[in-house]
């Protein structure tokens, strides 16, 4: 199989290492060749951060470039619009619909851009987009966030669902579990 | 069996299955997690150590008595321990002993873009350079092998993609070794003139001996496809390289970095049409090449700086760029922030109101250089914030009742202590203050000297910066609270005005560490805000300003009051 890229992108904080761990997690179980690559340092400080997961026969190069990313997955707007160019012509983008503001807004030197959602749309790419949050709270807690945009992404992948909730069990602390699989099964609904 | 490791924890678990006794680091990105991996083993004495000269003299003397050993660092924490290494490179090992080095092409989370390949060169040390977790591992062993081999400590070479990425490595079980017996030798480990003029011989010896090897070596390996294209390649350009060009190249990979071959690549290069040297930062292996006569094409097709990627070396050599998606979208950056609640916020306040030159650090602290606080008049190296403070307030002594100096707890333990002992014996009236926040934050937490407990959270003796700077002869020692704006800012105009060197400790701990208790989320009263920004001027993550009043992020914030000391309108009140 050729190599599939997916790209996990938010702000920090947002839990977006979780995302990449319980890929990485599911896809060894499929008996691919997995690389994760991750940053770590200064983006753990509300900057904006990337996580790659690339799998397939035989894996090179750990990082995701512009063009190349079969899957992007989003948990901001504004870094979904920021890394839109990474993604493969003919490859999706999911991202949640939640704004946060980055420093520069705050303080007000720069705005965050309106119709953010539509100009992304323009530019001919298939996305999803929805309010994850709003589902994370409907599942009992904001903080599952991240668990309802991979139950999205997880749909999008090769593996089964039961082997996605295999890796879920294996990966998140027992007394979050049932919050989380409510979670992600409201993402995979989708 | 087959494990998703991060290539630091893949060189911690081979050095852990060789049978490594002693390790002894200090934290620095990308190089932190090898020590805290290894950390998790107990059967290997591990340490922070107060800085990277100390960690690699720690694990030279353990080597030397008969331990497998190891330190780690990041590339400018080779600099630090730049002094130890080159006399280690001539007394060489009893045991094994690696330095590992972990370089940050395109600077993630560093100051520089140096290329630590220099050093091995410099220093007439052997370099290895893995370019995935299964060679971090195998190269791990390799290199504590070697350096029994060869008498020498050995490098191993990582930059931040192969440190930070997981790939599949094949763990096994941990082989024990027993110490090797030490006997006294001062021709080989004590080095005066007398003995070193001897020494130097067989250093020059020893390279012809790696360079024969090198020749042959398993890790360097060369894959004929097309011919057309050849390139040489070590490290991640390795990964790089095989992903833009497949088979449409041959390659010739290094996992030996230093000495380098020179038939193997004379060979190789004949073979091939055009040959390219992959290589990020400096034209390390392209000056070698063509010092030796060798027709390579490097730098003049790539680049000095940053990072190097499968699509450069896709568009250089094959001409080729993927279609992609572009909105028309003006997206503001996103740099990284103070956290809600960080003790260093209140305190670079302070020092705003006061409208002094701020000669700054590494740390967290450092982002006190960005907007809306933008406090740094400068940051170079570890230690410098306080040594550099000095040199200024020498050049021009009013510049003492106007200028501080900031560092963090770790930082001043690492090199800052020197600094201050510069102040008090040469006497500028230098105000240092040490931003004590009980933990090495940027890096992740980590402990050190002054937090009371080892790299294992094990209770242990703690620095107290109060003692140690009056036994180094500072006199006026003041501790704050930098949630305390009016406090910080009487303590330090006393200190600026004073006609003596102090020294300012503003100490809270890190808001995110586990112990620390929060308060309930503060909250804006709508009714009282008249929207005059004031709260803004701090840089909070936790406040935004929307439909003309402030606004509070229940989720971030930790109800810290440094935002309610400046609103003159009570505006912000408690949950």
């Amino acid at each position: 199989m050729d190599t599939k890229s997916i790209m996990i992108v938010g702000v920090g904080g947002q839990g977006t290492l979780l995302a990449s761990k319980l890929l990485g997690a599911a896809l060894i179980k499929k008996g691919y060749d997995v690389k994760v690559s991750e940053v770590h340092g200064m983006s753990q400080r509300g900057g904006s951060v990337v996580t790659y997961v690339k799998y397939g026969d035989k894996v090179y190069s750990p990082i995701v470039q512009k063009g190349e990313a079969d899957l992007l997955l989003s948990f901001e707007q504004l870094e979904a619009a920021r890394w839109l160019e990474h993604l493969k012509v003919g490859g999706t983008l999911i991202t949640n619909t939640q704004k946060i503001d980055p420093i520069p807004v705050i303080i007000g030197t720069e705005t965050y851009p309106e119709n953010v959602l539509e100009e992304i749309n323009k530019s001919g790419a298939n996305v999803i987009s929805l309010d994850a949050l709003s589902l994370a709270v409907e599942a009992g807690s904001p903080k599952a966030v991240n668990v309802v945009l991979i139950g999205v992404l997880a749909k999008k992948t090769d593996i089964s669902y039961e082997d996605w909730i295999d890796a879920l069990k294996s990966t998140v602390p027992e007394k979050f579990l049932e919050l989380n699989l409510k979670a992600f099964d409201l993402g995979y609904n989708y | 069996m087959k494990k998703l490791l991060i290539g630091n924890e893949a060189v911690a678990r081979g050095f852990y299955e060789a049978g490594l006794r002693v390790a002894s680091s200090y934290p620095g990105t990308p190089s932190t997690e090898v020590t805290e991996f290894i950390a998790k083993y107990d059967e290997i004495y591990s340490e922070w150590a107060p800085n990277e000269k100390v960690a690699m003299e720690v694990a030279l003397g353990a080597s030397i008595s008969g331990a497998r050993s190891f330190c780690a660092m990041k590339h400018v924490g080779l600099n630090v321990a730049a002094d130890p290494l080159f006399t280690a490179s001539y007394t060489g090992v009893n045991a094994g002993m690696v330095v590992v080095v972990a370089d940050d092409p395109g600077m993630h989370s560093s100051q520089n873009e140096q290329d630590s390949r220099h050093y091995a060169k410099a220093s007439k040390t052997m370099m290895l350079e893995p370019s995935d977790s299964q060679e971090c591992y195998d190269y791990a062993k390799l290199a504590l092998e070697l350096s029994e081999k060869f008498d020498t400590p050995v490098i191993l070479r990582l930059t931040t993609r192969v440190a930070h990425s997981r790939s599949l490595v094949d763990i096994a079980e941990r082989e024990e070794r027993e110490l090797l017996p030490y006997t006294k030798d001062p021709m080989k480990n004590v080095m005066m003139p007398g003995m070193a003029i001897k020494k130097h011989v067989i250093v020059e010896d020893r390279i012809l001996k790696q360079t024969e090897w090198a020749e042959t070596a398993d890790i360097n390996t060369v894959e004929y496809n097309d011919k057309k294209i050849g390139v040489i390649c070590a490290g991640i350009t390795y990964q790089y390289a095989k992903e833009a060009l497949g088979d449409k190249a041959s390659y010739l990979k290094l996992g030996c970095v230093y000495p380098l071959p020179v038939e193997l690549i004379k060979n190789f290069a004949a073979e091939c049409d055009k040959v390219y040297v992959l290589e990020q930062l400096d034209p390390y292996i392209e000056e070698h090449c063509k010092a030796n006569g060798i027709n390579v094409i490097g730098k003049e097709a790539f680049t000095l700086q940053g990072e190097y990627s499968q699509k450069l070396i896709s568009k250089v050599i094959l001409g080729e760029e993927k279609e992609n998606y572009t909105a028309d979208v003006n997206v503001p950056a996103r740099p990284p922030v103070l956290c809600a609640g960080c003790p260093h916020r209140g305190l670079y306040y302070a020092l705003k109101k006061l409208g002094v030159y701020v000669s700054g650090d590494i740390g967290c602290y450092t982002l006190g250089a960005l907007k809306p606080l933008g406090m740094l008049d400068t940051c170079i190296c570890m230690g410098a914030s306080v040594s550099a403070l000095h040199g200024r307030n020498k050049a021009d002594a009013s510049n003492a009742k106007k200028s501080v100096a900031v560092i963090g707890d770790s930082t001043f333990m690492h090199s800052g202590v020197t600094g201050l002992i510069d102040i008090a014996y040469n006497q500028s009236n230098s105000t240092v203050i040490i931003l004590d926040n009980s933990i090495t934050g940027m890096t992740g937490h980590q402990d050190n000297p002054t937090t009371g407990k080892t790299i294992k959270g094990d209770p242990t003796t703690a620095v107290s910066l109060e003692m140690l700077a009056k036994a180094v002869g500072i006199d006026r020692v003041r501790v704050v609270d930098p949630y305390n704006l009016k406090e910080c800012e009487d303590v330090i105009r006393e200190e600026l005005e004073a006609d003596e060197p102090s020294v300012v400790i503003s100490r809270r701990p890190c808001a995110l560490l586990k112990y620390v208790k929060h308060s309930a989320p503060l909250k804006i009263d709508e009714e009282k805000c008249v929207g005059c920004k004031m709260c803004m001027k701090i840089g909070c993550p936790a406040i935004s300003f929307k439909d003309g009043k402030s606004k509070i992020d229940f989720t971030q914030c930790v109800g810290c009051k440094v935002c309610s000391q400046l609103c003159k309108f009570d505006a912000i009140t408690e949950g």
